[in-house]
């Protein structure tokens, strides 16, 4: 490998890459050949940096500068200043590593600063199409240290001791899930990877993936060892072109380094992966319709028991892990189960991944210790709430989860605390909602999700999430009645009780816990007929203000349905009952004369 | 396939090549590369020292360039910093003087003292 004195990162994850990041890199190529660079400078292409929100991004080593929005014009400027003549481009440099005219390191902007990662270790840092960047950073050296020193036992009571729980929703004892299939005696065993991350708002999965897909495929080597298993599936989404792509070729790289396959590292272990795409259906995220469909049956869930422990993958016991959770597996071989146990809180260890969306400055995604609190995350780290709107809920555990209100955001965040508050941890979906969002709306969203998402196999979920989502459209229209928010809590205590799979037993958690925090507001709707939030078009109300009004016209000759009538310079008058509320003579009137309430 | 040798092998070869990512604690010599270092000969001192610095495998050593930094008649500069120690000042850089800076100071500890900013300006 040749020695370069300078590094150029881009990322080339799916959100830089979507703005063009693939362009850049190519500039990149062109113009260090143009000025004979090619051998002094070398350009890589890497998995997400965390700050989406302000991509494209490209962080230029030795100096470890960190530009920020990038386009490929800009390209030129940073070859000339920088990379040829050693001048920061500051234009271009994410601002918040400039104080007071010096340049900061990156580490110590609010956004990093108090972030730790592991499972994101790698993200940005490798090019994750090339395995030797992966064993010089550690890679493969957890999977050495097991083969070659440690008993299938030791690893488990590793993993056990180090207290890690799956990432990708519920939280159970990884470790105890491993011994479970350990003892379960058969001829064939499996390790799946659930990589069919389908929450909205989650993408920690595919960044892992993109960025570090060999921590993966390191970490399921070592489970199939821990277990006793010789055969692996990655169930991963077909929306996810780039992570498949890495990932397969991740996969060959470790086949040809004897890192999979027969004999792996010279013992007579033996152990091989292949991917599974998933058709993107949310339900085959549970594990027993993940199960199903990579048998090539109708993705649809099972009841439990027999888990899939003791009857999994073609009735043999399996274990399933999420990306996130694999990717702690070698960390926590290699630096031992009390090192990972050091961090977080008493029943969460470690860290988790959090992608920060909705109403916050640093949309991206952040790694943090578990116990670190809501405000902490949402404030220091995601820079807070755009244009000065004051804060009103976070909403984690996607559809199965629930809202944070602000009077519980300085809980530490962990599994336990957010099931207290009404919510989960889920895969770590962390969506923020200012005053203007309606949270009636918001659960009307997620019920939506779910009823489009339901497999239909048992009624509770096909039906009842069908009649909890009537009774919600009809309150945002304006049509709710006395009686509904009553029949939205039976109707979800009941699912909540009586669904087969994780999917329906959670769908009703985002209207209990915006019942349980914002009941006012579903009150509102009801009995007053308004959106405090002045989301809900159907109980909008638009009004002229007759001191402001001049009486010109615009308003009446632009509105669609003739509901606003008036003589020339007096005030006008809007006629309620025939108004569809569409807005438009609000954004034409010249004069601010109108008001949605 | 691999030996457990051949990938430790794998491991120290690319880790130098790309620890600049994440150790910067090491030691950093950065060339002036400005228009006017340029014009002085900076960029054949540049590429000295990074074949000396790949030649000797200094996995903790990084080279950098920068801008100018007001003493043009100078340059070609180079400074060296040492964690934990004060930066050292070169000037007027050849290739030879950048080939005893690296053997001398950065790899045993001993500033050359001759080709200083406090001697190299008399």
């Amino acid at each position: 490998m040749e020695m370069y004195r300078s590094h150029v990162m881009v990322c080339r994850g799916t959100g830089c890459t979507s703005s063009n990041s693939e362009q850049i890199v190519k500039n990149f190529e062109e113009l260090l050949k143009q000025h004979g660079l090619e051998n002094e400078v070398v350009v890589e292409r890497t998995g997400c940096f965390g700050l989406c929100a302000l991509g494209p991004i490209v962080i230029i080593y030795p100096e470890a500068s960190f530009y920020s929005l990038v386009k490929p014009e800009d390209v030129e400027e940073i070859v000339n200043e920088h990379l040829i003549k050693g001048r920061v481009v500051k234009r271009l440099l994410y601002a918040e590593t400039i104080e007071n005219d010096t340049i900061k390191s990156i580490d110590d902007v609010d956004f990093y600063k108090k972030q730790v990662r592991i499972a994101l270790r790698n993200c940005g840092v490798i090019n994750p199409e090339n395995i030797d960047e992966y064993i010089a950073f550690d890679g493969y050296k957890a999977l050495e240290k097991v083969l070659t020193g440690m008993k299938p036992t030791e690893v488990i009571d590793t993993i056990k001791k180090s207290g890690l729980r799956g990432r990708g929703g519920g939280g159970f004892p990884t470790g105890t899930k491993w011994e479970f299939a350990a003892k379960s005696q058969a001829d064939q065993k499996y390790v799946l990877c659930n990589a069919d991350e389908g929450d909205p708002g989650a993408f920690m999965d595919r960044s892992v993936l993109e960025g570090d897909p060999h921590a993966v495929i390191e970490a399921m080597t070592i489970a199939a060892y821990a277990i006793g298993s010789s055969q692996g599936y990655v169930y991963v989404r077909a929306e996810y072109p780039i992570a498949v792509k890495r990932l397969a070729i991740a996969i060959s790289q470790a086949r040809e380094y004897g890192l999979l396959g027969q004999n792996i590292m010279g013992t007579d272990f033996n152990f091989d992966l292949e991917i599974r795409l998933g058709a993107g259906a949310f339900v085959c995220g549970e594990e027993t319709a993940l199960i199903a469909s990579i048998e090539g049956e109708r993705g649809m869930p099972r009841p439990r028991p027999p888990f899939p422990a003791v009857k999994g993958l073609f009735g043999k016991p399996t274990i399933l892990n999420n990306v996130e959770t694999y990717a702690n597996i070698p960390q926590i071989i290699n630096n031992g189960a009390e090192w990972f146990a050091a961090m977080g809180t008493e029943k969460s260890k470690g860290t988790k991944v959090f992608a920060l969306g909705g109403k916050i400055n640093n949309t991206g995604l952040v790694e943090v210790p578990m116990g670190t609190t809501m405000r902490e995350v949402i404030f220091e780290i995601g820079g807070g709430i755009p244009n000065g709107k004051k804060f009103k809920a976070a909403q984690t555990g996607g559809p199965s989860g629930g809202c944070i209100p602000m009077e519980h955001i300085d809980v530490p965040i962990d599994y336990d605390n957010l099931i207290a508050l009404g919510s989960m941890m889920g895969s770590g979906g962390l969506i923020v909602m200012d005053e203007d969002n309606c949270m009636v709306d918001i659960a009307r969203f997620f019920l939506d999700f779910t009823v489009d998402e339901s497999c239909g196999k048992c009624t509770p979920c096909r039906e009842g999430t069908k009649r909890m989502l009537d009774i919600l459209e009809k309150i945002v229209e304006g049509k709710g009645q006395e009686g509904d928010i009553e029949k939205l809590e039976t109707l979800a205590n009941t699912i909540k009780n009586s669904a087969l799979c994780g999917l329906g037993q959670t769908a009703p958690n985002p209207v209990l816990s915006t019942l349980k925090y914002f009941r006012d507001e579903y009150e509102a709707h009801i009995y007053d007929k308004k959106c405090p939030a002045g989301v809900c078009q159907g109980l909008a109300k638009y009004t002229i203000i007759e001191d402001k009004c001049k009486g010109c016209g615009i308003c009446a000759k632009q509105c669609p349905v003739t509901a606003i009538s008036g003589k020339p310079k007096t005030p006008y008058i809007i006629e309620h009952e025939k108004c569809a509320k569409c807005g438009v003579c609000l954004e034409k009137c010249p004069f601010g004369a109108i008001i949605k309430a | 396939m691999k030996t457990l040798k051949e990938l430790e092998e794998i491991r120290k070869r690319t880790l130098e090549t790309i620890n600049v990512r994440k150790d910067r604690t090491g030691t950093r010599v950065v060339v002036g590369m400005a228009t006017c270092g340029i014009a002085a000969g900076a960029r054949p001192v540049l590429m000295s020292i990074m074949d000396e610095v790949k030649k000797n495998n200094l996995a903790d050593v990084v080279v950098a360039q920068t801008g100018c930094i007001g003493m043009c008649r100078l340059e070609p500069i180079v400074e060296v910093y040492k964690p934990g120690e004060d930066k050292v000042t070169y000037v007027k850089v050849t290739d030879a003087k950048a080939l005893r800076i690296i053997n001398e100071h950065v790899m045993q500890g001993k500033i050359v003292e001759e080709y200083t900013i406090g001697a190299g300006d008399k």
